[in-house]
């Protein structure tokens, strides 16, 4: 940056070329950053306009089709699917995370790792199609919370298995030592000395793996279905309303209602999303994780 | 060996992951069976998708029933999501490493946290917010000042979109990169007499070239799952090959999350199996693009690797 500045008279051409070469190049790279944080703003900056200019407190208190009316039911579905989800996945997520961290330093730990990042880079419609094939059509529950639940636990499991393994690894190998030379058991050493020393590991993980829940919408369209009532507590054969059916629905019909809507709906998720992002990224300062 | 509940217990939960992609390949292919039966090579070959005549009795074609005139084939599909793709790797990657080196070495080191946050918020932001924006500001751009139609839906908006969506995956794992390379390379280039440009770009850029290969083709791996926002944005073209950049497109992601309503009206389920097999492809793919990533920067400078 500061050689442009310094350019001095009686300098070769050679070094001319190669000084203004350095300051386009950074010009380049300057543009190319505000290329990707822009849009970024832009997002936040539109959807946050029209998302608040739609909010009123009837969008909160009634219910309504995903076109028209209210958001109640919509919220209350997405909360339902994210819980579900989040009781199916955690469990299971952090025993993963123990397993892999304390015990899986052989083959089948390897295999496990390598399966658990293929299920990560599936896409998340592929999940949603085999669920609506096993779940939706072959058990018979129709579209229902128990099937969108569970498509949701597959899709965040892996994050959660992944991000429990790392933050437990970092406990010192001392403490377990410790643990073991007074006597305790392994499941005591886990839980009572392990896990709680990579608790905010582990929580990081649980919340990133909420904001992924509450911000997708392939794997419910083929899960979740829609209803324009509230959730009755059926855990199979009673389809469920979402936040992110709304943002796809309203646009394919051309009223200002419609859209307002969808804006209202997107800006409640990117919220969301972003305030847990935010809120873990500067309470666990530049640990990477995904 | 003694017997141990709690690690066996472990055990059992952690292999409920291996476990479910292993459902997911297996009821596919096992629900898809019959439909690759019926359609065989074609499938990947043929440019017509056709669910048949939903309404009329099914007739019996190859041995099975499907609706009248029924045929599957993807090609277009395939073709929209690699063009789509490629065009968005294409942008993605002249901005990321613009953005990376700029985060890397221009930036103070102060600014530099609160920067790389908001790169790495662009991955975070939900698929189907990007395509709110993408119909609301991107589409209106595209159609009023470069598609020749007036028309902004297509290849160009879904490889835009997609753009913006893996740019931050290439940018972040540049640069980390960029700033594990050691103090001394760099320092003995500007020793040299080199700019601080020429420092990054001739003496940095070769040592991390690996990692960035293997963030290109992580980005590509997702690029190609994406579903969402290529749906909302690509025109939904259908048994066309794409002509032009600002031509309908359909993925193979966004095909099957559009078609569940067609899928559900086939009496003989036939439509059902064939989105199986649809899916089943874009599974190998991904699997395919991501097993690479993997193999890529497992020989490159890899901050995992160190720790052990």
């Amino acid at each position: 940056m500061s050689a442009s500045a310094s350019i001095k008279a009686g300098r070769s051409a050679q070094e001319l070329r190669r000084v203004t070469t350095s300051a386009i190049g950074w010009a380049a790279c300057g543009i190319a950053l505000i290329c990707v944080i822009g849009p970024l703003i832009d997002i936040v900056g539109t959807v946050g306009y029209y998302g608040l200019s739609a909010f009123s407190v009837k969008l909160f208190t009634t219910t309504g089709t995903g076109i028209s009316g209210g958001l109640l039911n919509a919220i209350e579905g997405t909360f339902i699917i994210t819980l579900g989800a989040m009781i199916f996945a955690v469990p299971i997520g952090v025993a993963a995370g123990i397993y892999l961290s304390e015990y899986g330093n052989n083959r089948l730990g390897a295999t496990i790792r390598f399966m658990s990042d293929t299920l990560t880079g599936t896409p998340s419609v592929v999940l949603g199609y085999f669920s609506y094939i096993v779940f939706v059509i072959l058990l018979n529950w129709k579209f229902s919370v128990l099937a969108a639940a569970i498509t949701i636990a597959i899709l965040i499991v892996p994050y959660l298995a992944r991000i429990t393994e790392l933050s437990l690894r970092q406990v010192p190998v001392a403490m377990r030592e410790a643990g073991f030379a007074l006597g305790a058991t392994e499941p005591t050493v886990v839980f009572k000395i392990i896990l709680p020393g990579a608790m905010s590991g582990v929580v990081t993980g649980a919340l990133l793996a909420l904001a992924i829940s509450v911000g997708e919408t392939a794997p419910l369209i083929y899960t979740a279905g829609w209803s324009a009532s509230m959730w009755h507590g059926h855990m199979t054969n009673e389809s469920i309303g979402y936040l992110t059916y709304v943002i796809w629905t309203a646009f394919e019909q051309p009223t200002a209602q419609a859209h307002a809507l969808a804006f209202a709906a997107a800006f409640l998720v990117m919220m969301v999303v972003l305030v847990i992002n935010i809120g873990v990224r500067l309470v666990v300062r530049r640990t990477k994780f995904v | 060996m003694k017997l141990r509940p709690f690690r066996l217990s472990m055990l059992g939960l952690s292999l409920l992951i291996p476990a479910s992609l292993c459902a997911v390949v297996l009821f596919l292919l096992i629900y898809a069976w019959p439909a690759i039966g019926f359609s065989g090579l074609g499938f990947l070959t043929h440019v017509n998708w056709n669910f048949g005549d939903l309404d009329d009795d099914p007739v019996l074609t190859r041995g099975l029933l499907v609706p009248g005139g029924a045929s599957y084939g993807i090609l277009v599909f395939i073709a929209g999501t690699l063009l789509s793709s490629f065009i968005a790797i294409l942008i993605a990657v002249p901005l990321s490493i613009g953005a990376a080196i700029f985060l890397a070495e221009a930036v103070p080191a102060k600014i530099r946290p609160a920067l790389s946050m908001l790169v790495e918020l662009v991955a975070v932001v939900p698929s189907i917010v990007f395509g709110l924006w993408g119909i609301w500001v991107l589409i209106p751009l595209i159609g009023h000042y470069l598609s020749p139609s007036g028309n902004g839906y297509g290849l160009l908006a879904a490889s835009i979109v997609l753009a913006l969506m893996i740019t931050p995956i290439i940018a972040t794992t540049l640069l980390d990169a960029l700033m594990q390379v050691p103090k001394e390379n760099r320092e003995s280039a500007f020793a040299l007499g080199a700019t601080h440009f020429e420092v990054v770009s001739k003496a940095m850029m070769p040592m991390v070239r690996a990692t960035l290969i293997g963030g290109i083709v992580l980005a590509l791996g997702r690029a190609l799952g994406e579903t969402m926002a290529v749906a909302m944005v690509s025109g939904g073209g259908f048994n066309i090959l794409p002509t032009s950049i600002f031509s309908p497109i359909s993925s193979i992601a966004s095909f099957i999350v559009n078609n569940l309503d067609s899928a559900e009206g086939d009496p003989t389920n036939m439509a059902v199996r064939a989105i199986a097999e649809v899916a089943l492809v874009l599974f190998f793919i991904t699997l395919a693009v991501n097993a690479a990533a993997k193999l890529l920067s497992s020989g490159a400078l890899n901050v995992r690797k160190r720790q052990h």
